[in-house]
């Protein structure tokens, strides 16, 4: 089970996201970045079927990067929460739709902080805090254990120390 | 016989001539000229500004666009000719994009060139279309660090040069590159900056004003230039002709 974790400060958003990729009940890789960076102050948190999730994060960072040589300037995060949105909501009736739960965090130079809340069905809340999954550390059937954490504010992302709570 | 050959542009002429592509590339003569240099840790791409009309807001006219974070590209066209540019443009930064998300890695000034000629040549041999009036000056860096220097014409030739010219009196800049073009005047990137405002002086008029200047720097994105940043390289480049012209005009009287 993936967790995926946001909440949103005064001036920046934290997240954090499981390390794990597995393969029903193997464990392939226990060091996975589940974070896409769209832009210099934006991370796509992706989790949900395997190649779904790199398959549509990547098309969602090189359409950005593609707004951004076009124009000139990046798009916002609120802006680049509704083009993701619009994409799944556009995919989920074809007969290919993604299964992907989303968190996007990102830093607004005029609106400040922001994290948005989207799932496999495209819905799209702007949220002071939201999460995907169960995260449960010690009742749990599979215990996580590590996560990759990251904060964004106006200067950009940052990385923050690995956790690692599982290993006990 | 060249009237009856040039109307549709997939008819070869009887002496082998394609006459709308040659007209094309009569276009691009007129367009206002840009210059490429290709140093050893910078590229320089320099291009002649016409002077706006009064009301007209400066900023909107830009000649040097970046195709990505490591390649962009200058033009020359009939005056002016952004329309058909903006097309270019446009597929080429998509290509890049694209390319990256197939296989995860930047595109080389090769691979870009090499589309946007492919995709003029298509547009010489198609039914019912023109060719596109520009040539484009390419350059950037590729991922290994190698500079490189592009240039593509309407026919959709293109090939690699150290220093290169395009639109109108692309000629006498060329020949100025030539005679200018050596190892020690590109051994700095301020040298090969200065390299490229000496070879557009040779033609603009109005001196710094007229001269929009962007470099790119090994791992650095795209940066223009101010006209304020040119107007002091220009100052310093008029006063190292004094000088040489002052050691000059001493070893004549000695």
């Amino acid at each position: 089970m993936e967790y995926l974790i946001g909440i949103q400060g005064p001036d920046f958003v934290l997240v954090a996201a499981d390390n794990v990729a597995a393969s029903s009940i193997i464990q392939m890789k226990h060091d996975y970045d589940k974070m896409f960076k769209l832009s210099e102050k934006i991370l796509l948190l992706c989790v949900g079927e395997a190649g779904d999730t790199v398959q549509f994060a990547e098309y969602i960072q090189k359409n950005v990067q593609l707004y951004k040589m076009r124009n000139g300037y990046e798009l916002s995060p609120a802006a680049a929460a509704n083009f993701t949105r619009k994409n799944l909501a556009d995919y989920l009736r074809s007969r290919t739709p993604y299964h992907v739960n989303l968190l996007l965090a990102g830093y607004d130079d005029t609106d400040g902080p922001g994290l948005y809340y989207m799932d496999y069905l495209s819905s799209l809340a702007k949220a002071p805090f939201a999460a995907h999954g169960y995260g449960l550390n010690k009742r749990f059937i599979l215990n996580l254990p590590s996560f990759t954490v990251r904060l964004i504010d106006k200067e950009g992302i940052h990385d923050l120390e690995k956790l690692t709570l599982g290993t006990k | 016989m060249a009237a009856r050959y040039d109307r549709a542009i997939t008819v070869f002429s009887p002496d082998g001539h394609l006459f709308q592509v040659e007209y094309a590339q009569e276009a691009v003569k007129k367009g206002s000229t840009a210059v490429g240099i290709r140093g050893k840790d910078i590229v320089v791409l320099g291009v002649e500004k016409k002077s706006v009309a009064k009301l007209q807001e400066e900023r909107t006219v830009r000649k040097i666009c970046a195709l990505d974070e490591h390649v962009c590209m200058a033009f020359a066209g009939i005056p002016d000719n952004t329309a058909d540019a903006r097309i270019v443009i446009n597929r080429a930064r998509v290509e890049c994009q694209s390319h990256r998300l197939t296989v995860e890695d930047p595109v080389t000034v090769e691979y870009i060139t090499r589309y946007i000629a492919t995709l003029k040549q298509r547009y010489t041999q198609s039914n019912g279309r023109r060719p596109f009036g520009i040539s484009a000056l390419i350059v950037g860096f590729d991922y290994d660090g190698t500079p490189r220097l592009y240039q593509t014409d309407p026919s959709g030739t293109y090939h690699a040069w150290k220093a290169n010219a395009i639109g109108r009196s692309a000629k006498t800049v060329r020949e100025f590159l030539e005679k200018n073009y050596t190892e020690e005047a590109i051994a700095g990137d301020n040298e090969a900056i200065k390299l490229a405002i000496k070879a557009l002086l040779e033609v603009v008029q109005s001196g710094g004003k007229n001269i929009e200047l962007a470099v790119i720097r090994r791992n650095q994105p795209l940066k223009i230039l101010e006209s304020k940043e040119i107007e002091t390289l220009v100052t310093e480049i008029e006063k190292e002709k004094e000088e040489e012209a002052e050691k000059k005009k001493q070893k004549k009287s000695t």
